[in-house]
C-alpha cells in the first residue's frame, strides 16, 4: 500500500537540505587549510600530512553527497527554483572542496615550505580565503528561509545583503592575491623556477577557494531573481 | 417478491457483514490518507491521531454522510429499471459490497493503487450495466461524479495556494512574524470553523430533521468559528519564543504557533472523510435494508435510517483502531517535509473540498484532493520537491480500479443470482 501510496511518494528529498549539508562538509575541509600552514611553518610534518588527510576525507564526504544529490533529482520533480541553478550550486561548492583538496595534495607531494618573506601575506590570503568560504556557508544555511518565504521579501533582500558582503571578501582576496604574487615575482630569481611556478600555482588555487565561494552567492542571486 | 420474502433476513445479514468488512477496510487504509499531512508535519502524534480520527470520522459520517451515501445508494441507477425485480438491486448491491471489499483486500496486499470510492462506484455501475443493462445507469451522475474526481483535487490546489500565499503575505514576510502569527492565528482556525460549519448546515440537516434558513446557517457557522477561534486563542497565547531553535531555523517558534492550529484542521479532515466515505461502506448497505424492510418495494423517497450512519462510524473506528496506527505511522513518515503552516494550509483545503463534496452528495477521493492540496502548496513555492509523477499514477489508478471493480461486481452479481434464483 504504502509503495503506491500516492501521498507517502509524492514528496521528493528537498534539494536544499541536501545543498546545506553538502556545504557543510565543503567547509570542513577548508577550516583544514589554516591548519595545514600553520603546521607547515611550524615545521611539523605529520600535522600537515594529518591536516592533508582529513581535507580528503572531507572531500570524499562532500562526493558522495554531491552524486546522492544528483541522483535524486528526476526531471519530474517539480521545485520552486530551477532545478539547472541548483546543479550549479552544488557544482561550484564541490568546486571548493576540490580546490581545498588540489592545495593540501600539492603542499604533501612536494613537500613544500613557505619562504620567510611570504610568510605573512600567505596567512593573510588564507584567513581572507576561508572566510569567503564562511561567508558562503551562511548564505547557503538561510536558504531554509528562503523555502518558507517563497524567495521574496524580507528574506530575500536579507540573503541579497549577504551576497554583497561576500563579493567585498572575495575583493579583498583578489588584492591580497595580486599584492602575494607581485611579491612572489619579485623574489623569483632568489628560487628555484619550479618552485616559483608551483607557488604561482597554489596562490592561484587559494584564491580559487574565495573565487568559487562567490560564485555560490552569485548563483543564488538567480534563485532570488525574478 | 418471493425471493426478498425467503431470503430477506440472509441477504440483511451479509449485507451487514459486508458493509461492516467495508467500513472496516476504511478506517484501516484510508484514513491514514486524511490525517497523513497532520501527521506528518510534527504537530500531532500518531496517537494523538487516532483519538480525533476516532472521535471526529464518527462525527462526520454521522452528520454530513447522508447525501453521498444517498447518491450512490439510488443515485447512480434509475430505479424505474427494476420495479418488477427489486432482487437484482438486492444482488447487485450484495456484489458491489463484496466485489469493493475483495479488491481493497487484493489490491492493498500486492501493493496496487488503492481507492475505496472509485472501487465502490465501478462495481455499481458495473452490476447495472451487466446485470440490468445500460440504460440503467444515470449516465448523467454518473458523468458529474467523474467530473468531480478531476475538479476536486484541483479545487484543494487552488484553495491550498490561496492560503498558502495569505499566511506569508500576512505572517512570515513582515517585521515580525512571530507576534503576526500569534495575530492573525485565530483568524486561521475561525475560517476552520466557519467554512467546515457552514457547508455542513447551509439549509439543515435532513435525516436528523434539522431545518435551517441560509440565514440561520450563516450565523451558526459564523457562532461556531467564534467559538472555535476562542479555544484556538488560549492554546496559541500560550506559544513562546524558543530562541535556541530561532538561531537555527528562523521561523521555528512561528511553526510553533501553527502547530495548536494544526490539531483543528486535524479534526475537521477527519470529519470531511467520515462524511464522504463512510458512504462507500454503508451505501449498498442501506439500499438492501430498505428494499428488504419495505418487502420488495424499490422506494424512491425512502429517508436514511439513522442506525445505519452509526454503523458505519463504528466500522471505521474499529478499522482504526486495529489496524491504523501502523499505516498512519507508515504514510506520517514519508511526509516530513511538510512543516505546520504548510500541513494547515494543504489540511484545511482539502478538508473544505471534501465537505463541501459531500454536501452535494458527490463522492470523491480523499487522497487525491489531499495531493492536489500538497501540490497547491508546491505551487505556491512551500515545499522543497514535489514528485509529479504521482499524477500519472493518480490517473492509471483511475484506470485500474474502475474497471477492476466493475468486473468483480459483474461476476459476485451472476453468482448471487445463481445461488438465490
Amino acid at each position: 500500500m504504502s509503495s503506491t501510496n500516492p501521498l507517502a511518494n509524492l514528496f521528493g528529498k528537498s534539494p536544499f537540505k541536501g545543498l546545506q549539508v553538502h556545504m557543510r562538509a565543503v567547509l570542513n575541509c577548508v577550516h583544514e587549510i589554516p591548519i595545514l600552514f600553520a603546521a607547515l611553518e611550524a615545521g611539523d610534518q605529520e600535522k600537515v600530512v594529518a591536516a592533508k588527510d582529513k581535507i580528503f576525507e572531507h572531500e570524499s564526504e562532500a562526493d558522495q553527497i554531491k552524486n546522492e544529490m544528483r541522483g535524486a533529482l528526476p526531471k519530474s520533480l517539480f521545485m520552486p527554483v530551477d532545478r539547472r541553478d541548483l546543479l550549479e550550486i552544488l557544482q561550484m561548492q564541490d568546486s571548493i572542496a576540490d580546490t581545498a583538496q588540489d592545495i593540501a595534495g600539492m603542499l604533501v607531494e612536494r613537500r613544500m615550505e613557505v619562504p620567510d618573506f611570504m610568510q605573512e601575506p600567505m596567512k593573510a590570503l588564507v584567513m581572507r580565503c576561508v572566510d569567503a568560504c564562511e561567508q558562503s556557508a551562511k548564505i547557503i544555511e538561510e536558504l531554509d528561509e528562503l523555502l518558507a518565504t517563497g524567495f521574496r521579501g524580507r528574506e530575500a533582500t536579507l540573503v541579497e545583503e549577504m551576497v554583497e558582503a561576500l563579493n567585498l571578501v572575495e575583493d579583498d582576496t583578489d588584492e591580497l592575491g595580486i599584492a602575494l604574487t607581485r611579491l612572489l615575482f619579485e623574489h623569483e630569481d632568489e628560487m628555484k623556477p619550479v618552485s616559483v611556478m608551483m607557488w604561482y600555482q597554489l596562490i592561484e588555487w587559494i584564491g580559487d577557494l574565495a573565487d568559487y565561494a562567490e560564485k555560490v552567492g552569485d548563483r543564488l542571486r538567480l534563485l532570488i531573481a525574478r | 417478491m418471493e425471493i426478498i420474502e425467503t431470503y430477506g433476513f440472509i441477504f440483511m445479514v451479509m449485507a451487514i457483514v459486508f458493509g461492516l468488512y467495508m467500513t472496516w477496510g476504511i478506517g484501516a487504509n484510508d484514513v491514514a490518507n486524511a490525517m497523513g499531512t497532520s501527521v506528518g508535519s510534527g504537530a500531532i502524534t500518531v496517537k494523538q491521531a487516532i483519538v480525533i480520527a476516532a472521535i471526529f470520522e464518527f462525527t462526520g459520517a454521522f452528520i454530513a454522510g447522508g447525501n453521498v451515501t444517498q447518491t450512490i445508494r439510488k443515485g447512480i441507477i434509475d430505479p424505474s429499471s427494476i420495479t418488477n425485480s427489486p432482487e437484482i438491486l438486492v444482488f447487485g448491491m450484495l456484489s458491489a459490497l463484496l466485489a469493493a471489499g475483495i479488491w481493497l483486500m487484493i489490491a492493498s496486499t500486492k501493493g496496487w493503487p488503492v481507492s475505496t470510492t472509485h472501487t465502490i462506484v465501478g462495481a455499481v455501475i458495473g452490476f447495472a450495466i451487466v446485470g440490468i443493462g445500460p440504460d440503467a445507469v444515470e449516465w448523467g451522475k454518473v458523468m458529474q461524479i467523474a467530473a468531480s474526481w478531476v475538479v476536486s483535487p484541483v479545487l484543494g490546489g487552488a484553495i491550498a495556494f490561496m492560503l498558502m500565499m495569505s499566511i506569508r503575505r500576512l505572517i512570515l514576510n513582515t517585521e515580525n512574524p512571530f507576534q503576526n502569527a500569534k495575530r492573525w492565528g485565530p483568524a486561521y482556525i475561525f475560517l476552520v470553523g466557519f467554512i467546515i460549519s457552514l457547508v455542513t448546515l447551509f439549509k439543515g440537516l435532513k435525516h436528523l430533521n434539522i431545518e435551517l434558513t441560509v440565514g440561520m446557517s450563516f450565523l451558526s457557522a459564523f457562532v461556531f468559528g467564534l467559538v472555535l477561534a476562542g479555544i484556538g486563542k488560549v492554546l496559541i497565547n500560550r506559544v513562546e519564543v524558543d530562541e535556541e531553535s530561532d538561531r537555527e531555523f528562523h521561523f521555528a517558534s512561528v511553526e510553533k504557533v501553527f502547530t495548536p492550529m494544526m490539531i483543528f484542521t486535524a479534526c475537521a479532515m477527519a470529519f470531511a472523510h467520515g462524511s464522504n466515505d463512510v458512504a462507500n461502506g454503508i451505501a449498498p448497505l442501506a439500499a438492501v435494508v430498505s428494499i428488504v424492510q419495505s418487502g420488495g418495494e424499490v422506494a424512491q423517497e425512502s429517508a436514511l435510517p439513522i442506525w445505519i450512519l452509526v454503523l458505519g462510524g463504528i466500522g471505521i473506528v474499529v478499522g482504526l483502531a486495529t489496524m491504523g496506527y501502523r499505516v498512519m505511522k507508515t504514510i506520517g513518515s514519508g511526509i516530513t517535509q511538510l512543516t505546520p503552516s504548510r500541513g494547515y494550509c494543504a489540511t484545511l483545503a482539502a478538508a473544505a473540498t471534501v465537505v463541501l463534496a459531500s454536501r452535494t452528495g458527490l463522492p470523491v477521493s480523499t487522497t487525491h484532493i489531499a495531493v492536489g492540496a500538497v501540490i497547491g502548496v508546491g505551487l505556491a513555492r512551500g515545499v522543497g520537491a514535489i514528485d509529479l509523477r504521482v499524477i500519472g499514477g493518480i490517473v492509471i489508478s483511475w484506470l485500474v480500479t474502475l474497471p477492476a471493480g466493475a468486473a468483480l461486481a459483474a461476476l459476485f452479481f451472476f453468482t448471487l443470482k445463481g445461488m438465490f434464483s
